[in-house]
């Protein structure tokens, strides 16, 4: 079976989720993650040129809500759920600025 | 345009919250300056098994920016997840319309400082929601609150149409007066409500090809944008000059030294993974529905300029300052549609009605003036009820809520027009002030100013002015 993802793939979107493997972890990412892949590729045998792209299995059209305000009142329990908070801050450890849009 | 033998090319995306009641995808408040993260529930916080909803009011807010910018509306959307990790948003991934924008090819005819028009194409306009605010600390810590997390946002993508700063400064301030119009937003610039991302290069003139582009994110004043853009345009051309590559980077602009200082040259591409979301609804937008918005968006600035120039005889700059805001703008129709004189009503909104704006730095909804008032009020000046004098305790007696007939009336502040009233006071007056009489004779006008003065007393400064004078000279000439 041909490799699917390479380790550095795997250490790239790791970084992109913010997250760190030793050797080990990466190899075995690389490994699941290569066999997700190679499932898709035996899917991907199937014929889909006549098929229209799914993108989404729901078949609720305009599914919305009015444009109501209500407010759920959950912010004790949500900050009590934070890992750290300050002032009803939710305390972060700081990431810099230029990894990531606003 | 340009830095000597160079054209600069810019393209702006602008990013305008909307102030729909509720979030985009959660009935969290969408209000600003409350405690952090006080409108906040567990959609807004990105936990697992929630099932967000989008809300109707913003799809529509953005057909109406969408309208006002003269944009194709697409018939068929569906949302997008654009990922990033960064703790302002906890779903890691923004909500947007990536693959199926709500509108393309709009456009917006700017009028440049010379009075000339520019048309800047408009690729294409979307829906998406706004992320929470990070406070840096200094202890290595971010301080997160997740108010704005899901606000709704237009965010408008210019085709890169627009020469120089100057250009870029026009766009953006006529763009916000038409957001402004569609009411959607008041785009309060110091409240982070309106902010561009600046896209920048240069090229040799008649080159087919753009020079590399350099990015400034989330810039939040126009005047910052100018800057930003005069000192790229002349940086990009020395480097140019001196045989250095442009650099494809982001940078930031900073205004102490009105530079902009380099934060990271990109490697690769962003790398966000758009995928199709797939805990939403898809969106069908039929032509009835377009109607039905377009039904509902308020008539533009310009729009309002011409008809308050053509129709109702107001001067340009004065139509200029009456649309500075949809609230001002539509106080004022109403106000003219309540019988005031139209002229009269432009005088008192951007004199008396500003200054008292201005003094209490109040918004003028939030007064308790109404059109209703301010066009009664004027009604009784035109009429002669009041004096001009007196309209000034009506206007401050409207200004906190009072009707001003009633007002009028209950503090004597009515006006004696009526000559079968004034008659004998004029006869009075002059019986009691012969030497007057004799003076005015002998040639001292002075004399009508004293017996106006003993008239005016008598009336307790009631009297019509103009009334008064005409009974007063025509006695004076039968004695």
């Amino acid at each position: 079976m041909a490799e699917q993802i390479s380790r550095d793939q795997v250490a790239h979107v790791a970084s992109l989720a913010k997250l760190a493997f030793d050797e080990e972890g990466l190899n075995e990412f690389t490994e699941q993650l290569g066999d997700i892949l190679s499932l898709f590729e035996t899917l991907q045998e199937v014929d889909t040129s006549e098929v229209e792209p799914t993108y989404s299995v729901t078949t609720n059209v305009n599914h919305l809500r009015e444009d109501q305000a209500d407010n759920w009142h959950q912010k004790r329990e949500l900050l009590a759920n934070a890992p750290e908070e300050a002032a009803d801050l939710i305390k972060v450890p700081a990431i810099l600025k230029g990894e990531a849009e606003e | 345009m340009g830095s000597g033998n160079f054209e600069t090319t810019i393209g702006l995306e602008v990013h305008v919250e909307m102030q729909t009641n509720s979030k985009l995808l959660s009935p969290s408040p969408v209000h600003y300056g409350d405690e952090p993260n006080e409108n906040t529930n567990v959609i807004d916080w990105g936990y697992p098994g929630v099932l967000p909803v989008a809300n109707r009011g913003a799809i529509e807010f953005g057909m109406r920016v969408a309208l006002a910018l003269h944009a194709d509306i697409s018939p068929f959307i569906r949302w997008d997840r654009k990922n990033y990790v960064y703790p302002d948003n906890p779903k890691s991934y923004q909500t947007t319309q990536s693959a199926t924008p709500l509108g393309k090819n709009g456009y917006l005819d700017v009028t440049l400082p010379d009075g000339s028009t520019k048309r800047v194409r408009i690729h294409e306009l979307h829906v998406e929601e706004d992320a929470g605010k990070n406070t840096h600390g200094s202890d290595g810590y971010s301080y997160v609150d997740l108010n704005r997390q899901g606000t709704p946002l237009i965010e408008i993508v210019s085709e890169p149409d627009m020469h120089s700063p100057e250009e870029a400064y026009a766009y953006l301030e006529q763009l916000r007066q038409v957001i402004l119009f569609t009411g959607v937003s008041e785009a309060k610039m110091q409240e982070g409500q309106m902010r561009a991302d600046v896209n920048v290069s240069i090229r040799p003139f008649g080159s087919d090809e753009y020079g590399t582009r350099v990015e400034m994110k989330n810039i939040n004043s126009f005047n910052y944008v100018r800057n930003a853009l005069a000192y790229e345009e002349k940086r990009q051309a020395a480097a140019v000059r001196a045989g250095e590559p442009i650099v494809q980077e982001t940078r930031r602009y900073d205004e102490p030294s009105k530079s902009t200082i380099s934060m990271r040259v990109k490697e690769v591409a962003d790398d966000y993974r758009y995928f199709p979301e797939p805990d939403l609804a898809p969106i069908e937008i039929s032509q009835e529905w377009i109607d039905k918005v377009a039904a509902e968006l308020p008539k533009s600035a310009k729009e309002r300029q011409e008809y308050y120039v053509n129709e109702l005889g107001i001067e340009p700059y004065d139509a200029e300052v009456l649309t500075q805001t949809l609230a001002m703008a539509n106080f004022y129709d109403q106000t003219v549609a309540d019988g005031a004189d139209p002229k009269r009503a432009a005088n008192y909104l951007i004199g008396d009605v500003n200054a008292y704006l201005n003094k209490t730095q109040a918004e003028l909804q939030e007064t308790k003036l109404t059109p209703e008032h301010l066009a009664g009020m004027i009604k009784l000046i035109e009429d002669g009820t009041i004096s001009t004098k007196q309209a000034k305790k009506v206007f401050e007696a409207i200004l906190e809520g009072e009707e001003p007939e009633a007002y009028a009336k209950a503090n004597g502040l009515v006006q004696i027009s009526d000559p079968a009233v004034l008659q004998p006071w004029v006869d009075e007056v002059l019986d009691a002030n012969p030497q007057s009489i004799e003076d005015f004779k002998g040639g001292k006008d002075r004399a009508v100013g004293y017996l106006v003065g003993q008239l005016m007393k008598k009336s307790k400064g009631q009297a019509n002015p103009t009334v008064l004078n005409q009974l007063l000279m025509a006695a004076l000439k039968q004695r």
